[in-house]
């Protein structure tokens, strides 16, 4: 395995990790949102307190090792993408300050329950996804040119594109389900049966466009880059298990059966088909200007990232472990008998 | 937009998120240390005091971490997208301390959520006192990585410069720059000192409200020693920076003390007004010029003619300068007297105008955080990598600039006001008497 590919496989983990828990943050918000919104009582609001409050912060983490793992392997990056994506990142930055602040100031704070205030959280959950898939879309070619040398986004030719908005739907349609799906499992072991009925339902309904868009995008992309497409296509077996995963889930939430195990064959099931899309993006970081070979850092640097990589994870593995024990599998507080918060 | 434009909203917006996060991140990595002392003085004492001291900090701390946090993923991804050309080139030699500083934001940021949701639930205090230790570590690491990026940037070093391509490059070394040691060592000495200052502040407020509760005489008497500590620390590591300053960086110090002429036995000038070379109505302190940069009363000291103009920062940095050194001397003096008093028994600290010295000094102590900031990135310009890479060159092509500047200025408004009203209504909703009280009742029964 060479350097790039031990790089490159880092950062898609921890993207991987990212879009995991951020969707279950995204999604929570936005049916708390939903269901302040149809005046059902805040069967959520209690969730979000309890679990996502406390983790907001190791999540928004997971995104800044992301983008400065990303700089740090492919200096190149920095100009292609820095250059490019200034509008939708910093709009993506704005969003991320409205939940940051939902969390300190309103379920921490003063309990600031504004109405606005929750519906903007809520639909910060979905646009968030939009802006960030938005750079998928990029990477895929077609809209960048260099002008003069320097990069320049096409920002009609990238919203007139189909695959722009199947991409988009897409993330959304799977931040929803993703939610969802944990949060019935996590509504089921706090014991809370409306909720976990209510998110049940979710789960199912939002099964249905998740599927359907990302079989979508997968016949788009024939029309947009033929040389990706291919590359899919030598994956098949890869797609076909992930897809065999998600029927797995869909059948355990409708036998209602077994949340737990349901949720982790989903994680099955992105990670599957996450990676997939990964490996046959490969070499490309973006098309047709940069690969992951001539956008790679030197070698001193890239062994030293590597050193403190592995240092730094046998560090955070424990301290992740604890904090999934304490807030995700300890019985008491998960089902709100304990509260100790400051 | 041309890219004169873009130069110029670009450095606009830098300096506007930077001097913001500035604010909440010097908190950030000052509040823990202050939390764990009082937390530990409670644990030694067996004083519920010092505990509540310690619970209601951590309360407000929540608050300052988010808008640090959200400020801080900004300031991130905006290097990138506003310096892509800075980024591209320096992320070969310094992007390790960079990747390091995430690893110490996912400890804060893991026991900090651990710590804020565990009060009451362990028998023995002291286990969740060593909750917090990790949290005040990896605030203070993350201070330390990411002013070695900044400390390279001053003074560049590690690698080889052939053809403007960077190569021998040893990332260890581009760590530990000339720069570092003095730079790392004020930036975190005086976090921890605007820290207690701004604590104090806020007991001393509370006090002049006429709340005279034993609880904020002891707040007050706490934080002021701890800035008293920090405070000499602060001015005797300054001094160094002084040194370092005069040893490597000459045009900054030069600029800095509008020192013309190359000369010995030379004097500081504080404030004043620049008339051609003509220093006019400044404090002209003799000999301390040469001490500051050589700690020798006649050494000569490199002055601004020997540079080529247009490679000179601006002159007004002269006044951000003084201003900083001016405050730190100032609050040396009142948390000396103040805890001076204490120890003889002098009365006057306990008069109205003494209270609301100390309360001026949390926004002063935040401010020359700013003023010292702008004093060494203004400094150092035009470069953004001292001699190596000029900040026009490093700016973004992009045409947005303009209209992200107008975002972001929105957004940190509503930050600032927001964080602010939170805070306020936090603590008035619930005040320490009434804690006191409820803590009280509730001893020998459940968690409270
Ligand atoms: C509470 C804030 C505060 C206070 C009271 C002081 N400083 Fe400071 N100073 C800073 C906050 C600061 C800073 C914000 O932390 C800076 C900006 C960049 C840096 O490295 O530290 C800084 C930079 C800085 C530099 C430039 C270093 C460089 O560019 O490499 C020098 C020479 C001094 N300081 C010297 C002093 C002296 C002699 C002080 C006398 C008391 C002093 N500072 C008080
Ligand atoms: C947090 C405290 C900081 C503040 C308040 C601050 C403030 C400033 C200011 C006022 C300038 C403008 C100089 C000019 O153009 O005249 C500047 C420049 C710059 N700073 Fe800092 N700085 C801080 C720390 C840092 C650190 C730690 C880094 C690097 C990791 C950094 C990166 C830059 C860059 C890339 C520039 C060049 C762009 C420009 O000239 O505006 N800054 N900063
Ligand atoms: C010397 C000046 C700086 C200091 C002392 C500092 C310190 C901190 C601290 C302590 C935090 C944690 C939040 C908090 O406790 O408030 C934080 C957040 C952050 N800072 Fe800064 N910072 C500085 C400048 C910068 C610069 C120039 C960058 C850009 C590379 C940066 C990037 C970040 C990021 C990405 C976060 C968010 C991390 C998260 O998601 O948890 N900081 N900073």
């Amino acid at each position: 395995m060479t350097l790039e590919i031990v790089g490159i496989s880092v950062l898609w983990l921890f993207l991987f990790g990212y879009v995991i828990i951020a969707s279950v943050d995204f999604g929570a918000g936005f049916f708390n949102a939903y269901s302040a919104f149809t005046n059902k009582e805040h069967v959520l609001t209690s969730i979000i307190q309890r679990y996502l409050s406390p983790v907001w912060e190791i999540t928004n983490v997971f995104l800044v090792f992301f983008f400065v793992g990303i700089i740090g392997f492919f200096p190149k990056t920095a100009f292609y993408y820095g250059t490019t994506l200034l509008v939708p990142a910093s709009i993506a930055i704005v969003l991320l300050a409205v939940r940051g602040s939902y969390y300190a100031f309103a379920t921490y704070g003063a309990r600031i329950s504004h109405r606005g205030y929750i519906y903007m959280y809520g639909l910060s959950g979905l646009l968030i996804p939009a802006a960030w898939s938005t750079v998928l879309t990029i990477s895929e070619g077609g809209f960048i040119d260099l002008v003069d040398g320097a990069p320049r986004l096409d920002y009609w030719a990238l919203f007139l594109s189909p695959l722009t908005w199947s991409i988009v739907v897409l993330a959304i349609a799977a931040v929803l389900y993703i939610s969802a799906v944990f949060l019935t499992w996590y509504a089921w072991k706090a014991g809370d049966s409306q909720a976990t009925e209510l998110l049940r339902k979710y789960a199912l309904i939002w099964s249905l466009p998740t599927i359907v868009t990302a079989t979508g995008i997968i016949v788009e992309l024939r029309v947009h880059n033929e040389a990706h497409f291919d590359s899919l296509l030598d994956l098949w077996w890869m797609f076909a298990l992930s897809f065999l995963l998600f029927l797995g889930t869909v059948l355990l939430l409708w036998r209602r059966k077994s949340y737990g195990f349901a949720f982790i064959l989903l994680v099955g099931q992105f990670f599957l088909a996450f990676s997939a899309y990964g490996v046959s993006h490969y070499p490309y970081l973006l098309y047709p200007y940069l690969t992951i070979y001539d956008g790679f850092t030197n070698e001193a640097m890239a062994i030293s990232l590597i050193i403190a990589f592995l240092a730094g994870f046998a560090l955070l593995l424990p301290s992740l472990y604890l904090v999934l024990r304490l807030f995700l599998f300890d019985k008491d507080y998960v089902q709100g008998k304990s509260d100790y918060h400051a | 937009m041309g890219n004169e434009e873009s130069l110029f909203f670009s450095r606009l917006l830098t300096e506007l998120t930077l001097s913001f996060h500035i604010l909440y991140a010097t908190i950030g990595v000052g509040v823990p240390l202050m939390i764990m002392v009082a937390q530990w003085v409670g644990i030694r004492k067996n004083d519920e005091h010092y505990t509540l001291l310690a619970r209601r900090w951590a309360r407000g701390f929540v608050i300052t971490v988010a808008v640090g946090v959200v400020t801080g993923t900004a300031i991130g991804l905006q290097l990138s997208l506003l310096w892509p050309n800075f980024m591209e080139l320096a992320g070969n030699a310094i992007a390790l301390p960079l990747f390091m500083e995430t690893f110490a934001f996912f400890f804060e940021a893991i026991f900090l959520g651990i710590y804020l949701y565990t009060w009451d639930r362990f028998e023995d205090q002291r286990k969740h006192f060593l909750l917090l230790i990790p949290v005040a570590v990896g605030a203070s690491l993350s201070a330390v990585f990411i002013t070695m990026v900044n400390a390279f940037m001053n003074a560049p070093g590690g690698f080889e410069l052939v053809n403007g391509e960077l190569v021998d490059i040893n990332p260890i070394l581009a760590m530990f720059t000339p720069a570092m040691p003095t730079k790392v060592a004020h930036v975190v000495s005086t976090a921890y000192m605007t820290a207690a200052f701004v604590l104090a502040s806020i007991a001393a407020l509370r006090m002049l409200r006429g709340s005279d509760h034993i609880y904020h005489k002891k707040a007050l008497f706490l934080t002021m020693k701890l800035g008293l500590v920090f405070a000499v620390a602060t001015a005797i590591i300054g001094d160094f920076s002084g040194k370092y300053l005069a040893a490597y960086q000459p045009e900054k110090l030069a600029a800095a003390e509008w020192h013309f002429e190359t000369e010995g036995n030379a004097s500081l000038v504080l404030f004043g007004l620049l008339d051609g070379e003509e220093v006019k109505y400044g404090i002209e302190i003799p000999y301390a010029l040469s001490i500051l940069a050589h700690g020798n009363p006649s050494a000569e000291v490199t002055g601004l003619e020997e540079f080529s103009p247009d490679e000179l920062p601006p002159l007004y940095i002269h006044y951000l300068f003084d201003l900083m050194v001016t405050i730190g001397m100032g609050l040396t003096l009142l948390s000396f007297v103040y805890v001076a008093a204490k120890w003889r028994g002098w009365k006057f600290i306990e008069s109205r105008w003494f209270r609301w010295l100390v309360v001026l000094g949390g926004p002063l102590a935040l401010l020359a955080i700013e003023f010292g900031w702008w004093f060494t990135e203004v400094g150092r310009q035009p470069w953004v990598l001292r001699g190596i890479m000029r900040t026009e060159e490093a700016a973004t092509t992009s045409g947005q600039v303009d209209l992200m500047l107008i975002l972001f200025a929105g957004l940190y408004l509503v930050l600032g006001i927001g964080s602010a009203v939170v805070l306020t209504r936090m603590f008035r909703r619930n005040p320490v008497e009434e804690e006191l009280a409820d803590r009280a009742a509730h001893k020998g029964g459940g968690p409270a």
